[in-house]
């Protein structure tokens, strides 16, 4: 860049014959287009192999999920790959579907409650670790645990001590003198065994990331704050909360579209019953397609579409906010 | 000095697409032919707790080397199989064996995926007819049963003699029931079973189902509600516990395992773990409603042979099938997977020959159903699934047995018309 302006202004100012000023300009803004073209292809080169990625990762399956959400896919047209169009058709079905009204309320009281529970739990844990303390490290690695586990290992664990007969939970609640609570067995708690362990398993995604947000707050805020003799709950809710807002704001965000996809936990413990019970839309879909002997996989992927389509609207919701945010 | 870079700048454009291509190319190659080597045979199947070197891999080995080829065995768990088998045939790259779950089989073959054995040149004549229903779709037989196991009811004669009851006395629902009620009172637990929302609640509700002599045509029958009404009712008095509906037959297994139930339904491959509990054990049928021997559905593998672009690969195919199904390959199978009774006379005789004690396994065989026989084929996986959801809802007392059952007969009925 600087080599070519150089020259430039070197011919231009020492330029004296008239029919060499007249084709000096020319040459070097064909040579710079040359340079601007292979700049570009260079650009491109180097983009490529990403842009690759991401076709072959992204777009082809989500196009693919589109593409067999307005299809009538049964297993024979699936193998076959003839499968008839049908417009919103499985959508209508879906949504004309007993299950979705159950699904629809199931996930939206497993998704809120479950953020919101992890979110207190995970701040309050975080402001808690955040004044160090002796064997705050080795507290806060074990609230890590249920990070570090396999999801089957720690959901099959919860369904054994919800057990209703021979559950841990239910023996210390009769213990004292409670009864029998049928946690996965009753369609009344079955949702709310689910969010239980959903909860637990959620803690140490918030910790962690609160945690850090909380390392970003510098300690002159606070020491300033103590000396005008502030309160520790002033403490909290004027400083550190404000102050951990963006962070906040992207610690719920992705919980909200962790939890909206959770499949496994729920699958593990109820398989989204008793009956629909604890069905969740997430849920639903992987019943559709692989839960059964017959897969229906073109009303799975109108449920997944669905389900890309509110994750966006809140991620969307996300960047308004945040904007707003910045303005103000 | 321009010149060189903008030659370094093509040539360094030039390497990034042709990295970028690389990606792509092998993004693609993947998805290639795997059977093309004549001398290599492909074989899935769903034990993948038979490991490379067991016993179980090197009969498979053994029947290649048979037919003069070497088989390159993949084993996943049953129901990855069968996706996995679909998204084979959608790109053309299905295996020359499977071994597939009984009811799959007729899935499978709907899509066109499957060559019939009379295509291949295989004799099924000996087959038991009940036992190869699961594989016959339209008139075509589409593969032939390995094996097949079933359920009976397992009891624990500690339990039983201490509360007085005697096994043989059980012959119908209402003795049952009234041996339940014994143990109970004599403050052991009474049955456990497997009612959980998966393809396992309906296998382990249908004995009662048919039983009771419903049909699965019609899941809100009064005879339907009446196997219902029973499970309902033995949760109701205490004789079953809560935890059946979630649980699996591995977790009714677990259950029995500890001493403290007096019956369990389960299949003919707990017989081994059976013989090591540390009580003594026994076995009788699952009754009908009004006595006799309630058919139980069938379990087990059929072995089938996809279709091949190569029809010169079926003659081999077919010697590492028959192979497989001979009298005494039948009787390698049984004892290789602790238990599985041959599908043909021959085979249930030999294994009875070496093993004796297996005969209530054999009788309760030979009175099995197929779960996807009566015509019933691609419509049983539908109906199987309001029926477990039925079950699900009946115990968990969100609806009535009858309600629950209205309910899946009109879910069933719209789902297959």
């Amino acid at each position: 860049m600087t080599t070519t302006s150089a020259t430039v202004s070197e011919r231009a100012s020492g330029g004296s014959a008239a029919d060499s000023s007249s084709a000096a300009p020319a040459r070097p803004r064909r040579r710079r287009r040359v340079a601007h073209a292979a700049r570009r292809w260079t650009a491109f080169g180097f983009a490529a192999p990403l842009l690759a990625y991401l076709l072959v990762f992204y777009a082809y399956p989500l196009w693919r999920n589109i593409d067999l959400s307005v299809h009538d896919y049964n297993v024979r047209a699936f193998v076959q790959g003839n499968a008839e169009f049908v417009g919103f058709d499985k959508f209508v079905e879906v949504f004309t579907a007993d299950s979705f009204p159950t699904a629809l309320l199931n996930t939206a009281v497993f998704t809120l409650v479950s953020i919101a529970f992890q979110y207190g739990i995970g701040l309050a844990l975080a402001v808690f670790f955040h004044s160090s303390f002796r064997l705050s490290g080795v507290l806060r690695a074990l609230f890590l645990v249920p990070w570090l586990l396999p999801l089957i290992v720690s959901s099959s664990t919860w369904a054994w001590m919800l057990n209703s007969d021979h559950g841990i939970i239910n023996s210390v609640l009769e213990a004292f003198g409670g009864s029998q609570i049928n946690w996965l067995t009753s369609p009344d708690t079955a949702l709310t065994a689910v969010i239980i362990a959903n909860i637990w398993l959620g803690i140490p995604f918030n910790l962690v990331i609160l945690y850090a947000g909380l390392q970003n707050i510098p300690s002159e805020v606070y020491e300033a704050a103590a000396l005008d003799g502030v309160t520790p709950w002033q403490r909290f809710w004027r400083i550190t909360f404000p102050l951990l807002r963006s962070v906040s704001g992207i610690t719920l965000l992705l919980g909200f579209i962790y939890t909206l996809k959770v499949v496994d936990v729920i699958w593990v413990m109820t398989t989204g019953g008793p009956g629909d019970a604890s069905l969740t839309l997430s849920v639903w879909s992987y019943r559709e397609a692989f839960g059964t002997g017959q897969p229906d996989f073109s009303p799975a992927a109108a449920i997944g579409n669905l389900l890309i389509v509110i994750a966006l609207v809140f991620g969307f919701v996300h960047l308004r906010l945040q904007r707003n945010g910045d303005k103000s | 000095m321009q010149h060189s870079r903008s030659r370094y700048l093509t040539r360094s454009a030039l390497a990034g697409v042709a990295a970028g291509a690389l990606v792509l190319a092998a993004a693609c190659s993947s998805g290639g032919d795997s059977g093309g080597d004549s001398d290599t045979f492909t074989w899935w199947d769903p034990y993948p707790q038979h490991e490379e070197g067991s016993e179980w891999a090197e009969r498979v080995a053994a029947c290649g080397e048979e037919a003069g080829v070497t088989i390159e065995r993949t084993a996943t768990d049953t129901t990855a199989l069968t996706n996995q088998a679909l998204l084979a045939a959608q790109e053309g790259t299905s295996p020359d064996i499977i071994l597939a779950d009984n009811p799959a089989v007729s899935t499978l073959a709907e899509t066109g995926m499957l060559s019939t054995v009379d295509e291949l040149g295989l004799d099924v004549s000996g087959v038991d007819e009940n036992l190869l229903a699961a594989g016959v779709l339209d008139g075509e037989t589409y593969g032939i049963p390995i094996g097949a196991n079933t359920l009976a009811i397992y009891y624990n004669a500690d339990i039983l003699e201490a509360a007085g009851v005697d096994p043989a006395s059980v012959t119908d629902w209402a003795s049952l029931t009234d041996a339940l009620a014994k143990v109970t009172d004599n403050g052991d637990k009474g049955i456990t079973f497997a009612a959980t929302g998966t393809e396992e609640g309906s296998f382990q509700f249908l004995p009662w189902f048919w039983g009771a002599g419903a049909d699965l045509t019609q899941l809100d029958s009064p005879e339907a509600e009446a196997a219902l009404g029973l499970w309902k009712g033995w949760l109701d008095e205490g004789y079953a516990p809560n935890s059946v509906i979630t649980n699996s037959q591995n977790t009714t297994w677990e259950e029995f395992l500890t001493g403290e139930f007096a019956f369990a339904v389960n299949g003919t491959w707990q017989v081994n773990s059976a013989a090591e509990a540390g009580f003594g054990t026994g076995v009788i049928q699952l009754p009908g409603q009004n006595g006799g021997v309630a058919p139980a559905p069938t379990g087990g593998e059929f072995i089938l042979a996809p279709v091949q672009t190569d029809t010169d690969r079926y003659d081999t195919s077919r010697q590492i099938v028959e192979c497989m199904t001979t009298p005494e390959g039948f009787v390698e199978t049984a004892t290789t997977f602790a238990y599985y009774v041959p599908p043909t006379v021959e085979g249930q005789d030999a294994l009875l020959e070496a093993e004796p004690e297996l005969q209530p396994w054999v009788d309760a065989v030979r009175a099995a159903k197929g779960r996807t026989s009566d015509n019933l084929g691609t419509d049983y996986p539908v109906i199987s699934e309001a029926l477990w959801t039925a079950i699900q809802n009946a115990l968990s007392g969100s609806a009535s047995p009858a309600d629950a059952l209205a309910q899946a007969q009109a879910d069933a009925a719209a789902a297959t018309e």
